[in-house]
C-alpha cells in the first residue's frame, strides 16, 4: 500500500534534483527549469498531502503555486531574452558584473 | 524662624565657594576674599544664634530639607539636627573659618590663584558643616568624603612644585602629599563604609535616633563590629596610628589650609564621630577603650616626634597628632564631654598656632627650619604674643584653655583606674610643654640665624593680626567656660564625673601634670632661649634619628606597601590587562576584522556562487531542524 | 494495485527525466524531458484523485509555460550544446545529497500527531472540480484575484520586456539601451 510517506520521499528526491540543478547550472535557462523542477516537487507533496488528510487546503496551495510559477516564467523569460540582447550570453559567469 | 537659620548657616559657605568660583580662573580679585568672609560669618553668626537659641531652650531643631535617596526599603532625607554637640561643631568651625578667611585674604595676598583658594575654602566649611549637621550616617558619609575632597584640592593647591627628594623634603611635594592624604583616607573610608553597611543591615536605617534607639538589641558581636569599622573611618580622618602619615605631609598645603582643616576641623572629625555615635560606643567596652589605648599611644608618639623635628609647620601637625591622641583618650574612656570640651578648645589654640606660624613663615620668606630663624621677638611683636598665648594654652599652663581641658582628660584616665594611660598622658603633657616653647624660643629668642642682609621680617597686615585676636582671646578664656559647656553638652551626651576619691586627689593631679608642663617649659628656656647650641653627638645618636625621620615609618610604608603594589600593579598592567583584558577586546576586534576580509571573498558578484551559499546555508538549516527534531 | 504499479512507475520515470533535465548539457533535451516529467507529475495527480489540480497541471505547465520556453527557445542556439564551467561537482552531490538524505529520513519518519484537522475537508459523493471551485471562490476569493492580477502584470511585463525593439540587437547597437531607458522615463 502507498501512504504518505512514500509520496513525500519522492517529492524529496525530485527537490533534491532540482536543488543539484541549482547548484550546478551556470546557463539561467537551465538555472529556471532546475527551480521549475524544485517547484513541481513541492506541489506534489501538497497533492499528496491534501489526499491524505482529505483537506484542500493542500491543493488550493499547489494551485497558487502553479500560478506564481506561471508569471515567473513570463517575466523571467523577457528579463533572459533582454540579457541574451545585451549580452549575447546566458552565462552567470559571463554576467557577473556585481563584483564586491 | 529657627529653620531659615540651619539653611543660612549651611548655604552660606556653599554660596560663597559658588561666588568665588566664578572668579576662579581670573587673576586676583580682594573682594572675592571679602564676600566669601562675609558669607562665612553670616554663617556664624546663624550658627551663634542657633547656638543660644538650644541653649536656652534646650530642644533641638531637626530640619529635613527633602527625600535624598528612596530605594526600596532605603530611605534617606536630607535632615540636619542642629543639637547640642552639632551646634557646639557649628559655631567652633564657622569661627575658625571665618578668622582663616579673613587671615588669608591677607596671607594669600601675592598668591595668583587668590579667587580659587577662597572658593575651595567655602567648600571645605560647607562639607563640614554636612558632616556635623546631618542627622543620618548617609550624610554624614558625604560631608565626610566632601572634606575629603577639600582636603585634596586644598593640599595640592600648588601643585606645580616639582618633586624633591624625601631626603630633602619628607612630603616630597604638594600633588604627592595631596595624593596621600586622600589615599590614606580613602583606605579608612573603607572600613567607615563596612561600618554603615553593617549598622544599615542590621538596624535597617541610617538615621542617628533610629539607630541609637536600637543599639541595646543588637547583639555584642555586630556592635563591636560597627564600632570597629566606625572607628577605622576616624583613624583615617583624624589620622591616628597607623593612618598618621598623611597629616604632617599635608603641611605642604598652604598655612591657613593648615590650620582650619589640620588643625582645628577636618581633622577633628574622627572625634566628633565617636562623640556622635557615643551609644554605639558606649556599649562596646572593649572597642572604646582600644580607642583610648590607642589615642594615649598616638599622644606620646607623635610628641616624641615633635621633640627634635626642625620644621615649624611639622611640629605644630605633630602636637595636632598628639591632641588629637587625647581626645580620642577621652572619648574612649567614656569622657565624650570633654573630648568635645578639648576638641573646641583645641581648635582655638591650634589655629592661632599655626596662623602664627604663617606670619613667621610670611616673614621669613617661605622659610620653615626653626634652626634658621631666631630673634624674630622684635620684629613681629603681636605673632610673638599670639603664639605663645597659643603654646601657653596647648602646654596646659593655668588659666589658659588648654589647662582646664587637657588636665581633664588625664584626670578622667586616672579616675578609670587606667594608671599606665594616666602616666603616659601625664608625660605627654610635659613633653608638650617642651616641644611647644622649644619652638617658640628657638622661632622668636636669641640671635638671628638667618641672613640679616638679604631677609628683612616684617610684621602681618593689621587686618590679620586683628582678625586673629579672638582666637587668642578664646585661647585664654575658653576654659571658664567648662562648667557651663559641661550643662549644655551633658543634656545630650552622657555626663562624665569624677569620683570622690578623684576629687579629694584632684590638687595633688593637677600638681603633678602643672610640673611635668611647667618642667618642659623650664627645660626648653634652658636649652634654647639663649640662642642655639647645636649639640652634634645627640643629634647623631640613634634614638634623634629614629624619631627626625619619623620613626622610619614613611620608608617603611614606601619599601613594604608603595613599592610592592607598585610593583604589582606593574605586573597586572602589563601581564593581567594588556596580555589578558586587552588582548581579549583587540581579539574580538581582530577576529570580526579578519572574518570580515575573509568573508570579503564570498561576494565575488557571481550569481552562481551566491546560489551556492544559499543552497548551503538552506542544506545546513535543514540539518539543524532535522538534528534538533531528533533531540526533542 | 495499480495505484502502487503507477507510483513506482510514475517515480522511476520522473526521478530520470528530472535527472536528464538537470544533467543534460543540450537545451532541447532538457526541455523536452522537464515537459514529459511534468506530464508525468499530472499523473501523480491524478492518482492522488486531485483531478482539477491534474488538468490543470496539464494545461498551464504542460501547455502554457513549455510553450513559452519553447518561444523563448527560438532566441537562443539551442542546437548547440552548452558549454557551463560546472560547479565543484563534489559539492553538488554532498548538497544535493544531504539534502536528499536529510529530506527522506524526515518524511520516512511516523507522523506522530494525529491531532490535525482538516480545514476544507473533501465532501463524499462530490466531484474534485466541485470541491475544488467551491472553496476557491469562497475561501480563497481574495488570494486567487490577487493571483490573477499578478498574471496580467506578469504578462504585460512579459511582453514590455520581450516584445519591443525585437527587430534590434542590444547587443550590437548600445544606443538601443539608452532608448528602452529613455522610453522608461518617458512612462
Amino acid at each position: 500500500m502507498i501512504g504518505l510517506s512514500h509520496y513525500l520521499i519522492v517529492s524529496a528526491l525530485i527537490f533534491s534534483i532540482g536543488l543539484m540543478g541549482v547548484l550546478r547550472r551556470r546557463n539561467l535557462l537551465m538555472l529556471f527549469f532546475a527551480t521549475e523542477v524544485m517547484l513541481n516537487a513541492v506541489n506534489i507533496a501538497f497533492a499528496a498531502i491534501s489526499h491524505y488528510y482529505n483537506d484542500l487546503t493542500g491543493q488550493m496551495f499547489a494551485f497558487f503555486i502553479i500560478a506564481i510559477a506561471a508569471s515567473e516564467v513570463a517575466v523571467g523569460l523577457g528579463l533572459l531574452i533582454v540579457l541574451y540582447k545585451k549580452y549575447g550570453s546566458l552565462d552567470l559567469d559571463d554576467l557577473a558584473s556585481m563584483k564586491g | 524662624m529657627m529653620e531659615n537659620l540651619v539653611y543660612i548657616a549651611l548655604f552660606a559657605p556653599f554660596a560663597g565657594s559658588l561666588f568665588s568660583a566664578l572668579f576662579g580662573m581670573s587673576p586676583k580679585q580682594t573682594f572675592v576674599g571679602i564676600v566669601a568672609s562675609s558669607l562665612l560669618f553670616i554663617s556664624f553668626a546663624a550658627s551663634a544664634t542657633l547656638a543660644y537659641h538650644v541653649y536656652s531652650t534646650g530642644a533641638a531643631v531637626h530640619v529635613t530639607m527633602m527625600e535624598w535617596i528612596s530605594a526600596g526599603d532605603l530611605t534617606i532625607p536630607f535632615g540636619f539636627l542642629v543639637d547640642q554637640v552639632s551646634v557646639t561643631m557649628m559655631t567652633v568651625v564657622t569661627l575658625v573659618s571665618t578668622v582663616v578667611h579673613i587671615y588669608s585674604i591677607g596671607y594669600m595676598d601675592h598668591d595668583k590663584s587668590f579667587n580659587r583658594f577662597f572658593s575651595y575654602l567655602s567648600a571645605f566649611v560647607f562639607s563640614m558643616m554636612i558632616l556635623v549637621m546631618s542627622d543620618n550616617f548617609a550624610g554624614l558619609f558625604i560631608g565626610w568624603e566632601g572634606v575629603g575632597v577639600c582636603s585634596w584640592l586644598l593640599i595640592g593647591f600648588w601643585y606645580h612644585k616639582a618633586d624633591q627628594p624625601r631626603e630633602e623634603n619628607p612630603s616630597i611635594s604638594p600633588s604627592w602629599a595631596a595624593n596621600e592624604a586622600f589615599i590614606v583616607n580613602r583606605i579608612a573610608d573603607l572600613g567607615m563604609l563596612v561600618g554603615l553597611f553593617i549598622i544599615y543591615w542590621n538596624v535597617g536605617s541610617l538615621q542617628y535616633d533610629v539607630v541609637f534607639a536600637a543599639v541595646p538589641e543588637l547583639s555584642g558581636s555586630v556592635l563591636n563590629a560597627a564600632a570597629l569599622a566606625l572607628f577605622i573611618g576616624a583613624m583615617g580622618k583624624s589620622a591616628q596610628f597607623p593612618l598618621h602619615t598623611w597629616l604632617t605631609d599635608a603641611m605642604e598645603g598652604p598655612t591657613p589650609v593648615s590650620a582650619l582643616i589640620h588643625a582645628a576641623t577636618m581633622v577633628t572629625a574622627g572625634v566628633f564621630l565617636v562623640i556622635r555615635a557615643n551609644p554605639i560606643f558606649s556599649a562596646t567596652p572593649e572597642v572604646s577603650f582600644f580607642i583610648a589605648a590607642l589615642g594615649t599611644f598616638v599622644a606620646l608618639f607623635a610628641a616624641s616626634m615633635a621633640l627634635v623635628n626642625r620644621d615649624l609647620k611639622r611640629i605644630i601637625a605633630f602636637s595636632t597628632l598628639s591632641q588629637l591622641g587625647y581626645m580620642f583618650a577621652a572619648a574612649g574612656l567614656g569622657a565624650y564631654w570633654i573630648a568635645l570640651f578639648h576638641l573646641a578648645a583645641h581648635a582655638f589654640f591650634k589655629a592661632l598656632l599655626f596662623l602664627g606660624a604663617g606670619n613667621v613663615m610670611h616673614a621669613m620668606d617661605g622659610e620653615l627650619d626653626i634652626f634658621k630663624m631666631g630673634g624674630l621677638k622684635k620684629a613681629m611683636n603681636w605673632t610673638y604674643i599670639y603664639m605663645g598665648v597659643a603654646s601657653l594654652a596647648l602646654a596646659g599652663i593655668p588659666v589658659f584653655a588648654g589647662f582646664f581641658s587637657k588636665d581633664a582628660i588625664i584626670e578622667t584616665a586616672f579616675n578609670e583606674g587606667t594608671y599606665v594611660l594616666w602616666a603616659i598622658l601625664v608625660l605627654t603633657a610635659g613633653m608638650t610643654a617642651f616641644y611647644s616653647f622649644r619652638q617658640v624660643f628657638l622661632t622668636f629668642h636669641g640671635k638671628a640665624r638667618y641672613d640679616e642682609s638679604t631677609l628683612h621680617p616684617h610684621e602681618m597686615y593689621k587686618f590679620v593680626l586683628i582678625a586673629m585676636s579672638p582666637l587668642a582671646l578664646l585661647a585664654v578664656i575658653a576654659g571658664f567656660f567648662m562648667g557651663g559647656f559641661q550643662t549644655f553638652v551633658t543634656k545630650l551626651l552622657p555626663d562624665y564625673v569624677m569620683s570622690d576619691h578623684t576629687h579629694h586627689l584632684i590638687w595633688v593631679l593637677t600638681a603633678v601634670v602643672l610640673v611635668f608642663a611647667v618642667g618642659g617649659i623650664w627645660l626648653a628656656y634652658k636649652k634654647y632661649a639663649n640662642g642655639l647650641k647645636r649639640d652634634e653627638e645627640l643629634e647623631n645618636s640613634f634614638i634623634y634619628k629614629l624619631l627626625a625621620n619619623q620613626y622610619y615609618i614613611p620608608q617603611f610604608y614606601e619599601e613594604f606597601i608603595t613599592k610592592p603594589y607598585a610593583m604589582l600593579s606593574e605586573h597586572m598592567w602589563k601581564d593581567v590587562d594588556m596580555k589578558i583584558v586587552d588582548a581579549t577586546v583587540d581579539g574580538i576586534a581582530k577576529f570580526l576584522y579578519k572574518s570580515g576580509d575573509g568573508t570579503r571573498k564570498m561576494q565575488t558578484g557571481n550569481l552562481s556562487n551566491y546560489l551556492n551559499w544559499m543552497a548551503l546555508g538552506s542544506v545546513l538549516l535543514l540539518v539543524v531542524a532535522a538534528i534538533s527534531a531528533m533531540l526533542s | 494495485m495499480y495505484e502502487a504499479v503507477a507510483f513506482y512507475l510514475f517515480s522511476v520515470l520522473t526521478i530520470g527525466l528530472f535527472l536528464i533535465t538537470v544533467m543534460s548539457k543540450n537545451v532541447l533535451y532538457a526541455m523536452t524531458s522537464l515537459a514529459a516529467g511534468m506530464i508525468l507529475i499530472s499523473g501523480f495527480f491524478f492518482i492522488l484523485g486531485a483531478d482539477f489540480l491534474g488538468v490543470v497541471q496539464l494545461i498551464v505547465y504542460v501547455g502554457a509555460i513549455m510553450a513559452l520556453y519553447s518561444f523563448a527557445m527560438m532566441f537562443f542556439d539551442a542546437t548547440r550544446d552548452i558549454k557551463e564551467k560546472n560547479t565543484n561537482p563534489a559539492l553538488v552531490f554532498l548538497l544535493g545529497g544531504l539534502s536528499a538524505l536529510v529530506l527522506v529520513l524526515m518524511f520516512a519518519a511516523p507522523i506522530h500527531s494525529e491531532a490535525i484537522q482538516a480545514l476544507y475537508p473533501m465532501h463524499e459523493g462530490v466531484g474534485n472540480a466541485q470541491d475544488v471551485g467551491i472553496v476557491l471562490f469562497t475561501k480563497y476569493l481574495v488570494p486567487f484575484e490577487l493571483a490573477a492580477v499578478m498574471l496580467l502584470v506578469a504578462m504585460i511585463a512579459g511582453i514590455i520586456l520581450a516584445g519591443k525593439k525585437m527587430d534590434q540587437s542590444l547587443t550590437e547597437d548600445m544606443s538601443a539601451d539608452d532608448e528602452i531607458l529613455i522610453q522608461k522615463d518617458e512612462k
